[in-house]
C-alpha cells in the first residue's frame, strides 16, 4: 500500500470496519452485471402509458412559414401533439440565460431543432407519425463557424478577459516571441444510455418526474414553470444514469419538460426516450474552441508574457457557455506561470445545436492552448518540451500567481512531474526512440509529458453548497439521500463509505437512495467534479449531528463526556461501556433520541469578481500528469498508443478502485476527444457524424497494451472530505500527452526542430496531412 | 411459428410482425430489460445476447454472441437465446459476472450487460484467450465510462480460469432439446418466410414479390431501426441449403451467400491468408457472426469491405432465380451507386474465388479513424502475379473511392510487366493510383485524403516487399 503523507501530520481518517479509503466495488456492480440495474426505460410501465417522440427540423436556419401536424395527429397511436403555442407556463427553458425555447418558436435556430412533439400509445407509433408533420421554411443565412461569427459579430455573451501586468509590452519588446493557433475539436458525450425522461401525472396538477439528469432540481425548477405550477407540485427521483459526462447537466431538461407537458394534457405517464441519432443531433456537445497565442520567452524559454484568446463556439444559445468559456480561460495557463499575460474569452453564437457541458467544462479547451504553447517555444529553442514545461511551472513562492490573480498554494506538480519523469523511464526511452526514428523511415514514434492543473469548485459562487438527509432506523441501519446524482462514477458507493466510516460500520449498512427533490432541495448538479467533494461532506455534516446527539445520550448512561464516545468497529464507546451499534441504536431509539437529520455544507474561501476578472474561484488544484508513447504511420496518418504512464492526484483516496477508474476512462474519454472523435457538419449546418457509425469513441483495441495508473501520495492540504481530491473531470486532460505526443513524432521528420500544426481531433487524415505538410516545409 | 429456447423454457413466437427486432422483443414484449439499447443500429453492443446453435455433428453447443438490435427473430429458430437475467446459477453469480466485479469493470453499467454476454461467449471458446483475442471478442461492445483496461483484466481473468458453468453441465439437455425443437414442421412466422431449399425460395419468392430478402440483418435491419421504415414482409435466407454450401476444391472456394463470415472465415483464409486483417477489422466480432459475404455484396455498398477483395480476386458471382442461373464475374457486378446486375427476381447464391496462382501475392489494406469496428475510409487490395519478379499479372479492388466499388484499370495496365523490385514500379504506381479516381468528401474523409491514401497504400506494398522495415502500427496475424 502507497504511504500518503498526511498534511499537518494528521491521521487517517479511516476506520478499517468502513472501508472507507479502500477499493470497494461500485454500489451497483452486482445489480449491473446481471442487467438488474434499473435504468428508466427499465421501469415497470405505468398503466396506460404512452410514448413521447419529438419532430425536429431539417434547416438550419430560418422561419417555420407553416406547419401542417394533421397527417401526424391522424397516424393512428397518437393521442396527442403539441407545439410551443400549447406551453401553459414559460416556454423558455435555458439553465442560466434565456435562449432555449422548449420547441421550436417560430423559428428554427439550428437543425435538428424540435419543433413539436407527439404522445402516442407506442414508441413505434410516436416516431413514425412524427415523419408525416409538413413543415415549410423560410431559410435565413446560417452563422456556421467561430470566424464567421467573428465577422459578423455575433455572440450569446459578452467577452471576458483576465489580465495580470502589461503584456503588450513585454510582447512587443521581447526578443524571442511566437504566433500560434489551434483549433480544438469539440465531443459528442455518447452517454451509452441516451436522453430519457418518464412523466406521471399524480392528483389534480402534481406530477413525477423519473428524470436521467445530473440535475434533477433544475428539472423540478423546469417542469413546474413549463407547466406553470409551484415546484412543490414536482417530485423529481433520479437513481442512475447510464453516463452522463455533462451531457446531462443542463440537456437533460428538454426532455422531462416535453414529457410532463405531455403528461399534464393527457392525464396519462409519457415516456420520452430520444433515439440515438436524434439524440445526437438535438443536443449540445463539446464545445468546438478556436484558440490564438502571442507568447514571448527568454533564451531558455522561460515564459515572459502571454496573450491568449479562447473562442468558444457557443451554438444558437448561451446554456452554460459563460461558465464554460471562463474556465477555458481559467485553465489556458495549465500549469504554467506566464508573467504578464491576458486571456481573453470569446463566446460566439453559431447555428448549431446549443454546445454544452463536458466533463471538463472548457478546461481541457483552454488547457490544449497552453500545451501547443510550450510545444511551439521548445521547438523553436530545439529543447525537449518536458524541459521546456519543467521550466515554466508554477513555483511555490515567486511565479506562484495565475493571470485571474489565484494564488497557487500547495503546489504538487513538480515532485509529481519529477517522480513520474522517473517512473516512466522518460529520458531512457527519448534516448531509444529518437534512435528509433533516425533509423524508420514510414514509422515514427512520439513521446510526450504533460502535466495537469485543474481548478476545483463550480466557478459559480451559489453552486458551491450541498444538502443531505441521513436517516437511521431501529434495525441500526442508515439510509442516506443527498443532492448529488450517480451516473457511473461511484458517488454513491463513496457516501456510503463516507457515513459508514463515521458511524464505525459496515458499508453494507448502508442504504443511498435515489436522488430526490423531495429528499434534499435546491440541490446544484452533479458537476465541476465537485459531486464527492460537496455531497460527501453534507452527507457527513448530517452524520455528525446525529452522533453528537447519540454520544450525548451514551455520556449521559456512562456518567462520560461526550467528546470522549467512540463509534467504531459497530461499537458505540463510552468510557469502559460498549454497546453492539444496533442495540444502541434501539436505546436511544426509546429514550426519543431523533434518528434523523438534515446536512449542508458549502465551500469555503471562494470567490470571484467578474469586474476585475480576479479572484479565488477554487478551492484548490488537483494536479495530474501522463506520459504517453505513440506509433504514427506517415503513409496512412494512421497511429497507435503504445504505453502511458500516468501519476494522478486524488489527496487521500476514499476508494482508490473507483478514482483509478475515473483516471483511466477519463484518460481514454480524453483521448478519444484529441484523436478519432471527429464531428462534422456539412456545408449546410448538418451534423453528418450524427451516429456511432460515424462518430468514433474509442473502442477496446484503443486502449494502450501498457497502461500505468498510479495515485500520488499526499493528502489535499485544504479541508476537503477526509482530505481527499475531486476526481471526475481533471484526468481526460491528461490525455493531451496523446496529442503531444503524436506532435512530437511527426516533429522528428524535421529532426524536431519544426512544431507540426495538427488540430484536434488529429485523426489519421489530420496526422497524414501534418506529415506532409512538415515534409513539404522542410523540402521548400 | 418461431420455437426456441429462451434461457432454459422452449418457447414459441406466433404472433410477431415480421420486422420486430429481437431487442424489442426482449425488451417491449417479454419486458426483459437486462438488455439495453444503446444505438439500436449494431454499433455500442449494449444489446449483445448469445444465441446457443447446434454444432454442424449436433453433438455440442456453439455459443455465438449478436446484437440483439440488428437481429431478426428468425435467427432464433431451434436455438437457445441467452439473456444476461439468466446468467447467474441462483445466487451464484457467472465467473464472468464475479469478475466484472471483482476488476471493477462496469461504471456506469449501462454497457456492462453487453460486455457480460460478449464475455460469456468468449468464456465458452474452447481456447483460453489473450489479450488480442479478448480485443477481438469484445471488438463490438463500447464503453464510455471504463477505458476497458478492468474489463479487459476481467475477460482474462475469468477465462484464464475456466470451469464448468450450469450451461455446460446442461448441454446434453440443451442439445438434445433443440435437436426436438428442430423436427417441428413450422417455421417462421405469417410474415416472415423461413425457406430452407431453393425450390421452397423460389416458390415464395413468386408468391410475395414484394417480401425483401433478409440473411444476417446487419444492413437490412438499420432501415427498421435508423429510417423506420416499415418492412411487412421478409424472406430469411439463413436456412436455404443451397446457400449455405462451402466447397473447396481444385478450382478455389465456392462460399454460400448465406454463410455468416465467422463461419466463413477459416475457408477464407485457407483460400487467401493474407485477408486475416480485412477480416478481423470488417465491423466487429457480434456482427461477423450474423453478417454473410452475400449481404455485403448484395448490399453493393461503394464502402463494403469485400467487394474490392472479389475485385481483385477476380470472384465470380453466382445468382440464381429459382429457374436459371448467372455467374456474374464481380467485375462486371456493379453497374452504379448501390446497383448491381442482379434482376428483381434474382438472388445471390454463392461467391466463388478462383484458385490462386502459386506466384501471387495478396494485399488486403483498411484505413479507418478507428482501428476496430469503422466503416472503410478507403479499402484497397491488390493481388500481384509475379514472374521472375515481374508483375505478370495485377488485380485491384477499391472501397471508399467511388459510387461503387472499383478497380484502377490504368494502375493494373500501366504496371504489368515492370520489376516489382524497381523503384520506378512504386513512383509509377503512386501516381496511377493518385489519379485513379475522383472520391468525395465525406463524414469519414476528404477526397485528398482518399486519393493520398490510395497513392501511399501502393507505397506500403512495395516497401513491405523490401524486406524488414517496420510499416504498421498494429501488427496482425
Ligand atoms: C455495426 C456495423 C458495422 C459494420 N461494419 C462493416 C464493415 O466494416 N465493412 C463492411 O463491409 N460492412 C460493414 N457493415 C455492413 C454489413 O454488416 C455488411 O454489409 C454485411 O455483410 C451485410 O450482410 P447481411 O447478411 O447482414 O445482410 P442483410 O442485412 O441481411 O442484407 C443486406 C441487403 O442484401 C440483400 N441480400 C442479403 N443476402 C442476399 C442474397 N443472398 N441475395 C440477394 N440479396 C441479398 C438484402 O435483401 C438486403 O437488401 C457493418 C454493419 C454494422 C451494423
Ligand atoms: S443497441 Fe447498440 S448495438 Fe444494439
Ligand atoms: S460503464 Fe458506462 S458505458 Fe461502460
Amino acid at each position: 500500500m502507497r504511504k500518503l503523507v498526511q498534511p499537518q501530520g494528521l491521521p487517517s481518517p479511516f476506520k478499517p470496519t468502513s472501508k472507507a479509503g479502500k477499493s470497494h466495488p461500485h454500489e451497483s456492480a452486482t445489480r449491473q452485471v446481471q442487467g438488474q440495474a434499473r435504468y428508466i426505460d427499465d421501469m415497470p410501465e405505468p398503466q396506460g402509458l404512452l410514448y413521447g417522440a419529438v419532430g425536429i427540423s431539417t434547416i438550419t436556419h430560418g422561419l417555420i412559414t407553416s406547419m401542417d401536424l394533421s397527417a401526424v395527429r391522424s397516424f393512428p397511436g397518437v393521442v396527442d401533439v403539441v407545439t410551443l403555442d400549447d406551453v401553459p407556463g414559460h416556454t423558455d427553458i435555458g439553465a442560466v440565460f434565456e435562449g432555449d425555447p422548449l420547441l421550436a418558436d417560430g423559428k428554427v435556430l439550428f437543425q435538428g431543432q424540435p419543433l413539436f412533439a407527439v404522445a402516442a400509445t407506442s414508441i413505434d407509433a410516436a416516431r413514425k407519425a412524427t415523419q408525416l408533420a409538413k413543415v415549410e421554411y423560410e431559410s435565413l443565412d446560417a452563422c456556421l463557424s467561430v470566424k464567421q461569427a467573428r465577422a459578423e459579430n455575433k455572440t450569446v455573451r459578452p467577452v471576458h478577459v483576465n489580465l495580470n501586468g502589461d503584456p503588450d509590452t513585454v510582447l512587443a519588446s521581447a526578443k524571442n516571441t511566437l504566433k500560434g493557433h489551434a483549433s480544438v475539436g469539440g465531443q459528442e458525450h455518447m452517454y451509452l444510455e441516451g436522453q430519457i425522461s418518464l412523466a406521471i401525472p399524480e392528483e389534480d396538477d402534481r406530477i413525477s418526474v423519473f428524470a436521467s439528469s445530473q440535475h434533477p432540481s433544475e428539472v423540478q425548477k423546469l417542469v413546474a414553470e413549463v407547466l406553470d405550477i409551484p415546484l412543490n407540485k414536482v417530485i423529481v427521483d433520479m437513481r442512475r444514469m447510464g453516463g452522463g459526462f455533462g451531457g446531462k447537466e443542463s440537456q437533460a431538461a428538454q426532455w422531462s419538460c416535453i414529457a410532463a407537458l405531455l403528461a399534464s394534457r393527457t392525464g396519462k405517464a409519457v415516456k420520452m426516450r430520444v433515439p440515438r441519432m436524434q439524440d445526437m443531433q438535438a443536443t449540445g456537445k463539446r464545445h468546438p474552441f478556436e484558440n490564438f497565442y502571442h507568447v514571448a520567452f527568454d533564451d531558455t524559454g522561460l515564459i515572459q508574457a502571454a496573450d491568449i484568446d479562447v473562442s468558444g463556439n457557443c451554438g444558437y444559445s448561451p446554456d452554460l457557455s459563460d461558465g464554460i468559456v471562463d474556465r477555458a480561460m481559467f485553465h489556458a495557463d495549465n500549469a504554467y506561470f506566464m508573467g504578464d499575460v491576458r486571456v481573453t474569452g470569446h463566446r460566439w453564437m453559431t447555428n448549431t445545436v446549443s454546445h454544452t457541458a463536458f466533463r471538463g467544462f472548457g478546461g481541457p479547451q483552454g488547457m490544449v492552448a497552453a500545451e501547443a504553447m510550450l510545444d511551439g517555444i521548445a521547438r523553436k529553442l530545439g529543447e525537449d518540451p518536458l524541459i521546456i514545461r519543467k521550466r515554466n511551472l508554477y513555483q511555490d513562492k515567486a511565479r506562484n500567481v495565475t493571470p485571474y490573480g489565484m494564488e497557487v498554494e500547495h503546489n504538487l506538480i513538480g515532485d509529481l512531474i519529477a517522480r513520474l519523469e522517473e517512473s516512466s523511464h522518460y529520458w531512457k526511452r527519448r534516448e531509444e526512440i529518437k534512435a528509433y526514428n533516425a533509423k524508420s523511415q514510414i514509422l515514427k514514434k512520439g513521446l510526450a509529458l504533460t502535466p495537469l492543473k485543474f481548478g476545483i469548485s463550480f466557478t459559480a459562487q451559489h453552486l458551491n453548497q450541498a444538502g443531505a438527509l441521513l436517516h437511521i432506523y431501529t434495525d441500526g441501519s442508515l439510509q442516506i439521500s443527498h443532492g448529488g446524482t450517480e451516473m457511473g462514477q461511484g458517488l454513491h458507493t463513496k457516501i456510503a463509505q463516507i457515513c459508514a466510516n463515521e458511524f464505525g460500520i459496515p458499508v453494507e449498512h448502508v442504504e443511498v437512495t435515489s436522488t430526490r427533490t423531495d429528499k434534499v432541495p435546491n440541490t446544484s448538479p452533479t458537476a465541476a467534479s465537485s459531486g464527492t467533494d460537496l455531497n460527501g461532506k453534507a452527507a457527513q455534516n448530517a452524520c455528525l449531528s446525529i452522533k453528537q446527539r447519540l454520544a450525548e445520550f451514551a455520556a449521559e448512561l456512562t456518567g462520560g463526556k461526550a467528546e470522549d464516545v467512540v463509534f467504531d468497529n459497530q461499537q458505540v464507546i463510552s468510557g469502559d461501556q460498549s454497546w453492539p451499534f444496533a442495540e444502541f441504536i434501539q436505546k436511544a431509539y426509546f429514550a426519543r433520541i431523533s434518528l434523523s437529520s438534515t446536512g449542508f455544507y458549502k465551500t469555503p474561501k471562494i470567490y470571484y469578481d467578474r469586474a476585475t476578472g480576479t479572484g479565488r474561484p477554487f478551492f484548490y488544484f488537483a494536479y495530474g500528469a501522463s506520459v504517453s508513447e505513440v506509433t504514427v504511420d506517415t503513409l496512412t496518418g494512421e497511429y497507435c498508443v503504445n504505453q502511458v504512464d500516468i501519476l494522478h492526484d486524488v489527496g487521500n483516496s476514499i476508494n482508490p478502485a473507483l478514482d483509478k477508474g475515473q483516471i483511466e476512462g477519463g484518460f481514454i474519454q480524453g483521448m478519444g476527444w484529441l484523436t478519432t472523435e471527429e464531428l462534422k457538419w456539412d456545408a449546410k449546418g448538418k451534423l453528418i457524424s450524427n451516429n456511432p457509425a460515424t462518430y468514433k469513441i474509442p473502442a477496446i483495441g484503443d486502449t494502450p497494451p501498457v497502461f500505468n495508473v498510479d495515485l500520488y501520495p499526499r493528502a489535499n492540504d485544504e479541508d476537503s472530505i477526509y482530505h481527499s481530491k475531486a476526481v471526475g473531470e481533471p484526468p481526460l486532460m491528461l490525455a493531451i500527452s496523446v496529442w503531444c505526443a503524436i506532435k512530437d513524432a511527426l516533429s522528428s521528420i524535421g529532426d524536431y526542430k519544426v512544431d507540426p500544426k495538427l488540430d484536434t481531433p488529429a485523426t489519421p487524415e489530420k496526422v497524414l496531412m501534418a506529415a506532409m505538410a512538415l515534409q513539404q516545409e522542410l523540402g521548400a | 411459428m418461431i420455437s426456441f429456447m429462451l434461457n432454459n423454457t422452449v418457447e414459441q413466437i406466433t404472433d410477431e410482425q415480421a420486422d420486430t427486432t429481437l431487442l424489442n422483443y426482449l425488451r417491449e414484449r417479454r419486458k426483459l430489460t437486462g438488455t439495453k439499447e444503446g444505438c439500436a443500429s449494431g454499433d455500442c453492443g449494449a444489446c449483445t445476447v448469445v444465441l446457443a446453435e447446434l454444432s454442424p455433428k449436433q453433438d455440442k453447443l456453439h455459443y455465438r454472441s449478436v446484437n440483439s438490435c440488428v437481429t431478426m427473430l428468425s435467427a432464433l429458430e431451434g436455438k437457445q437465446l441467452i439473456t444476461v437475467e439468466h446468467l447467474a446459477d441462483g445466487k451464484t453469480l457467472h465467473p464472468v459476472q464475479q469478475a466484472m466485479i471483482d476488476e471493477h469493470g462496469s461504471q456506469c453499467g449501462f454497457c456492462t450487460p453487453g460486455f457480460v454476454m460478449s464475455m460469456f461467449a468468449l468464456y465458452h471458446e474452447e481456447k483460453q484467450p489473450d489479450r488480442t483475442e479478448v480485443q477481438h471478442a469484445l471488438s463490438g461492445n463500447l464503453c464510455r465510462c471504463t477505458g476497458y483496461r478492468p474489463i479487459i483484466d476481467a475477460t482474462l481473468k475469468a477465462c484464464g480460469n475456466k470451469q464448468d458453468d450450469q450451461f455446460s453441465r446442461q448441454e446434453t439437455q440443451t442439445v438434445q432439446t433443440l435437436t426436438q425443437l428442430q423436427a417441428s414442421a413450422e417455421k417462421g412466422l405469417a410474415e416472415l418466410f423461413m425457406p430452407t431449399s431453393r425450390d421452397e425460395l423460389t416458390r415464395l419468392r413468386q408468391q410475395y414479390p414484394e417480401a425483401r430478402l433478409v440473411a444476417g440483418s446487419t444492413d437490412l435491419a438499420l432501415e427498421i431501426t435508423q429510417q423506420w421504415k416499415t418492412l411487412p414482409q421478409l424472406i430469411s435466407l439463413t436456412r436455404v441449403e443451397e446457400l449455405l454450401a462451402v466447397v473447396e476444391d481444385d478450382t478455389g472456394l465456392t462460399l454460400g451467400a448465406a454463410v455468416p463470415l465467422t463461419d466463413a472465415t477459416d475457408a477464407l483464409l485457407r483460400h487467401s491468408p493474407e485477408l486475416a486483417e480485412l477480416i478481423e477489422r470488417f465491423a466487429s466480432h457480434p456482427i461477423r457472426n450474423q453478417a454473410t459475404l452475400g449481404g455485403n455484396v448484395a448490399n453493393a455498398s461503394p464502402i463494403g469491405d469485400m467487394p474490392p477483395v472479389l475485385l481483385a480476386l477476380d470472384a465470380v458471382i453466382h445468382v440464381d432465380n429459382g429457374s436459371a442461373r448467372r455467374q456474374i464475374p464481380a467485375r462486371e457486378f456493379f453497374t452504379g451507386y448501390r446497383q448491381t446486375q442482379l434482376g428483381a427476381d434474382e438472388w445471390i447464391e454463392a461467391i466463388h474465388f478462383p484458385k490462386r496462382k502459386a506466384n501471387s501475392l495478396l494485399r488486403a489494406y483498411k484505413v479507418s479513424k478507428r482501428h476496430e469496428d469503422d466503416i472503410s475510409a478507403v479499402c484497397a487490395v491488390f493481388l500481384l502475379e509475379l514472374e521472375n519478379g515481374v508483375i505478370s499479372k495485377l488485380r485491384t479492388g477499391f472501397g471508399g473511392v467511388a459510387a461503387t466499388p472499383v478497380s484502377a484499370n490504368d494502375a493494373e495496365q500501366q504496371l504489368r510487366g515492370l520489376t516489382l523490385a524497381d523503384k520506378h514500379t512504386s513512383q509509377l504506381g503512386q501516381s496511377l493510383l493518385y489519379n485513379a479516381f475522383n472520391p468525395i468528401d465525406d463524414v469519414r474523409a476528404t477526397a485528398q485524403y482518399r486519393k493520398l491514401v490510395c497513392q501511399n497504400l501502393w507505397q506500403r506494398l512495395w516497401l513491405e516487399q523490401q524486406g524488414s522495415i517496420d510499416i504498421r502500427v498494429v501488427n496482425h496475424a
